[in-house]
C-alpha cells in the first residue's frame, strides 16, 4: 500500500510541471504588452511606460527565464517585494474585473464550493439508486424507461437543459428564481452583525442562526443542482446497472439465493457492496468533473462561483484571468485526483499490484 | 496435422457455417468488423438514431432550398428583420429585406408573404434560418474536428505502442497531462487565446476542441494496437524482413483501427455539443453567424420572461438535442456490439 501511495505522489510533480507547461505555453500567444498584466496592473499610460514594464519583467527574454520569473516572480528591488510568481499566489491582475485574479478566485469559490458540496449527494445517490433498481428490473419496465431516460439525459446539453428549466420552474411557476440570494437576504449577508464564519454561504447561514438565509439560498440553488446532477445521474444508471448485472450473475448470489435468503438482502447485501467498485471511481471522477460543469450551470443561472467568473472573463477576451482560473482548476483537480487513486487503491486491493 | 471433422451436432453447425453466404461486404470488411456493422443496423435505437442523423444530413443539403440566402456568397450570416431586442413570435410576417422566397413556400401556404417560421429571437436574428444553416456548421466542424483528431490521435497511439519504451512513456504522460483540465474548460482558454489572433470565426474553438480531443483515440488505437502487434502475421511480416513502416502503416493499423474509426465517427454528436457550448459561452464565432451555439446563448438575456418568449429557446434546443441524440443512439447500440460480454447476443 505504501508503495502504491508513494508511486502515485511521485507522479504528482509530474503532472503539476506539465500542467504548468502547459499554461505557460498558452500564455506565449499573448504579446509581452497583454503578459505585462501578470504582474501590474495592466493600465499603461504611454509607450515608453509599457517598455520599462517590458524591460523590467524581461518579457522579451528567452522562454526559460520567462517561465522562471512566471513561476517564483521576481524581487523588486525597491521595495523588496516579490511581483509575480504563480507558485505564490499571484495570478497577475484581472483587466475585466479591476482585481488581482487571486482576490477574485477567492472571493467566487466558495459560492462554487457551496453549490458542489450539495451537488454531491444527490449525484451519487439517486444515480446509484436508480442503477441498482434497473439492474433489479433487468429488461422490466423500469429497465426500459431507465435506459431511455439515460439515453435522454446524456443527449441534453447542460445548457440547453438548463435553460429549460428556467423557463418552467423560473418564467413559468416563478417557484425558483436564478442567482444567489434574494436583495432583502443579499442585505442582511452583507450588514455587520452576520458573521463569515466558512465564507460558505448555507452553512454560515444555519451558524448565524438565519434558517431564512439559508432556505433562500437553497432556493437558488435547486435548479443548478438540478441540471449539474441529470447528465452524472445518467452515466451513474448505466454504470451501476451493468455492474449490478455483472455481480447478480456471480456464483455466490446463486449460493446466498439457495440458501433462502430473503432477495432484499441478497441485492442489497451481497451483490450491491461488491457492484459499487467501478461506481466508486465513477464517483471520485464525478466530483472532480462537477468541478468542470460548473462553467455552463452557474453561466446559465447567473450564479456567482468560479465557472461564471471564467465563462464571462474568457468571453471578454482577459486570457490573464482565465488562465489564472485555469491554474487553479487545475491544482485543484491533481489533488482530488490524487486522493481518488488513493482511495481506490484503498478500497480495491488489485489495483495497488498493477 | 489431421483435419478436425465435426460430429453430430457439430457436424450440423459445420455446414451451416460452410454453406453460409459470405457477402462481398463481409468480405471485404472481415467478420468481426462486419458483425459490428451489422449489429448496428439491427437494433431499433440505432435505427432511430440513423433515422435522426439521416433527417440532419438532408436539411444540411437542402439548406439553400429551405432558407435561400439573402446573399449567395455569405449564406452563414442570420438575416436580420429590424434591430429591436424584443423577440417575436413564429409565423410573425418578415417586415425589412426578407430573403428571397423558397420556392415551395407558396405551393404548401398559397402566401407570397415570407414569414419567420420559428420567430425571431434577440435582434430580430431568423431562428428558422438560425437552426437550418446552423447544421451545416454542426456537420463542417464535428466532421473536421474528428477527422483531425482520429489523426493526430492514431499517429500519436500507434508510434506510442508500437515502438514502445521510453517514447511510449513520453508520449503517454503528454497524454496524462492534457487529460487533467476539465475538456469545457480547456477549450475554452485555448480558443480565448486563440480568438485574438484568429478572429471571431469557427477556427479557434474547433482548433481548441481538436487539441484537446486527440488523447482518447490515442489510448484506444494504442491498446488496440498492443494485442496487433502479437499476432503470427506480424511476427511473420518481420521474418521476412519489412520495414518498420511499411509494417505499422500496412499490417497493424488496417487491422486495429476499425473500433477507433467507428467510436470516431459517432464522436461527432459530441464535438457539436462542445463546440456550441463554447458559442453559447460567447467564444468562437461573430455575432450572427448561424451555429446553433449562439443561437441559443440569444435566450441568455431573456431569462425573466422565457414564458413569453420560449420558442428562442425550445426550437434550437430541440434542435441540438436530437442531433446529439441521435449520434448517442448509434453510440449506444455500438457499445453494445463492442462489449466482448454481449458477443453474440446481438
Amino acid at each position: 500500500m505504501v508503495t502504491y501511495i508513494v508511486r502515485r505522489l511521485l507522479l504528482v510533480p509530474l503532472l503539476l510541471f506539465g500542467v504548468s507547461i502547459l499554461i505557460f505555453g498558452m500564455l506565449q500567444f499573448l504579446d509581452p504588452v497583454e503578459r505585462a498584466s501578470l504582474y501590474v496592473r495592466g493600465d499603461f499610460k504611454s509607450e515608453a511606460q509599457v517598455d520599462a514594464v517590458i524591460n523590467r519583467y524581461c518579457l522579451n527574454c528567452p522562454i526559460y527565464k520567462q517561465y522562471t520569473n512566471w513561476l517564483v516572480g521576481k524581487i523588486n528591488p525597491v521595495s523588496g517585494e516579490r511581483e509575480g510568481g504563480i507558485l505564490f499566489g499571484n495570478f497577475g491582475w484581472s483587466r475585466t474585473t479591476s482585481q488581482p485574479v487571486a482576490q477574485l478566485i477567492a472571493r467566487r469559490f466558495p459560492n462554487t464550493l457551496d453549490l458542489t458540496l450539495w451537488a454531491v449527494g444527490p449525484v451519487i445517490l439517486v444515480g446509484i439508486w436508480l442503477g441498482v433498481l434497473a439492474a433489479v428490473h433487468h429488461n422490466g419496465i423500469i429497465d426500459q424507461a431507465a435506459r431511455v431516460f439515460s439515453i435522454i439525459g446524456t443527449s441534453f446539453p447542460t445548457f440547453v437543459f438548463g435553460l429549460l428549466v428556467l423557463m418552467i420552474f423560473y418564467a413559468n411557476l416563478q417557484w425558483f428564481p436564478p442567482g444567489r440570494l434574494t436583495d432583502a437576504y443579499s442585505q442582511v449577508v452583507n450588514s455587520p452583525s452576520f458573521h463569515h464564519y466558512t465564507s460558505l454561504l448555507t452553512i454560515d447561514a444555519l451558524l448565524n442562526g438565519r434558517f431564512d438565509v439559508f432556505l433562500d439560498a437553497l432556493r437558488h440553488m435547486i435548479l443548478p443542482i438540478l441540471t449539474l446532477s441529470y447528465i452524472s445521474w445518467a452515466t451513474f444508471l448505466r454504470v451501476t446497472r451493468g455492474s449490478m448485472l455483472e455481480t447478480l450473475r456471480q456464483e455466490y448470489v446463486t449460493t446466498a439465493r439457495a440458501k433462502g435468503l430473503p432477495e432484499r438482502d441478497v441485492i442489497y447485501k451481497h451483490a450491491r457492496p461488491n457492484a459499487m467498485l467501478p461506481v466508486v471511481t465513477l464517483a471520485g471522477f464525478t466530483v472532480v468533473g462537477l468541478m468542470g460543469g460548473v462553467i455552463i450551470t452557474e453561466t446559465v443561472f447567473n450564479y456567482p462561483g468560479i465557472g461564471a467568473a471564467a465563462a464571462e472573463a474568457s468571453a471578454q477576451l482577459d486570457v490573464i484571468t482565465v488562465l489564472g482560473f485555469a491554474l487553479f482548476n487545475g491544482l485543484i483537480l491533481i489533488v482530488s485526483n490524487l486522493v481518488v487513486d488513493v482511495l481506490y487503491g484503498v478500497v480495491d486491493p488489485r489495483v495497488r499490484l498493477s | 496435422m489431421s483435419v478436425v471433422t465435426p460430429t453430430g451436432d457439430n457436424e450440423l453447425l459445420g455446414q451451416a457455417v460452410a454453406m453460409r453466404k459470405i457477402s462481398r461486404l463481409e468480405r471485404l470488411l472481415g467478420p468481426d468488423n462486419y458483425r459490428i456493422l451489422q449489429g448496428l443496423l439491427k437494433t431499433p435505437a440505432s435505427i432511430v438514431g440513423s433515422v435522426l442523423i439521416l433527417l440532419f444530413v438532408l436539411i444540411a443539403i437542402g439548406a439553400p432550398v429551405l432558407a435561400p440566402p439573402l446573399n449567395p456568397n455569405d449564406p452563414y450570416t442570420i438575416p436580420r428583420d429590424g434591430f429591436k431586442s424584443q423577440p417575436r413570435p413564429p409565423g410573425t410576417e418578415w417586415r425589412v429585406k426578407p430573403p428571397p422566397l423558397p420556392f415551395w413556400w407558396e405551393a404548401v401556404t398559397g402566401k407570397k408573404q415570407w414569414v419567420h417560421l420559428l420567430g425571431t429571437s434577440q435582434g430580430q436574428y431568423d431562428l428558422y434560418y438560425g437552426i437550418i444553416w446552423g447544421t451545416r456548421t454542426a456537420f463542417r466542424t464535428g466532421i473536421i474536428v474528428v477527422l483531425a483528431t482520429v489523426v493526430i490521435g492514431v499517429v500519436v497511439g500507434a508510434v506510442s505502442a508500437y515502438y514502445g519504451g521510453w517514447l511510449d512513456n513520453i508520449l503517454m504522460r503528454i497524454v496524462d497531462v492534457l487529460i487533467i483540465l476539465p475538456s469545457l474548460m480547456a477549450t475554452l482558454i485555448l480558443a480565448a487565446v486563440l480568438t485574438p489572433m484568429l478572429g471571431r470565426t469557427t477556427l479557434p474553438a474547433m482548433i481548441a476542441l481538436i487539441a484537446f480531443g486527440w488523447m482518447g483515440y490515442a489510448r484506444i488505437i494504442r491498446g488496440d494496437i498492443l494485442s496487433v502487434k502479437e499476432r503470427d502475421y506480424i511476427m511473420a511480416a518481420r521474418v521476412i524482413g519489412a520495414q518498420d513502416r511499411r509494417i505499422l502503416f500496412r499490417h497493424i493499423i488496417p487491422n486495429a483501427i476499425f473500433p477507433t474509426l467507428v467510436l470516431a465517427s459517432l464522436g461527432i454528436g459530441d464535438v457539436v455539443l462542445s463546440f456550441a457550448a463554447l458559442s453559447f459561452l460567447g467564444i468562437g464565432t461573430a455575432l450572427g453567424y448561424a451555429d446553433w451555439g449562439q443561437v441559443l446563448s440569444f435566450a441568455r438575456n431573456w431569462m425573466t420572461s422565457l414564458n413569453t418568449y420560449w420558442y428562442i429557446i425550445v426550437y434550437p434546443g430541440i434542435t441540438l438535442v436530437l442531433f446529439v441524440m441521435g449520434w448517442n443512439l448509434l453510440g449506444d447500440a455500438l457499445r453494445d456490439v463492442l462489449d466482448p460480454r454481449l458477443r453474440g447476443k446481438v
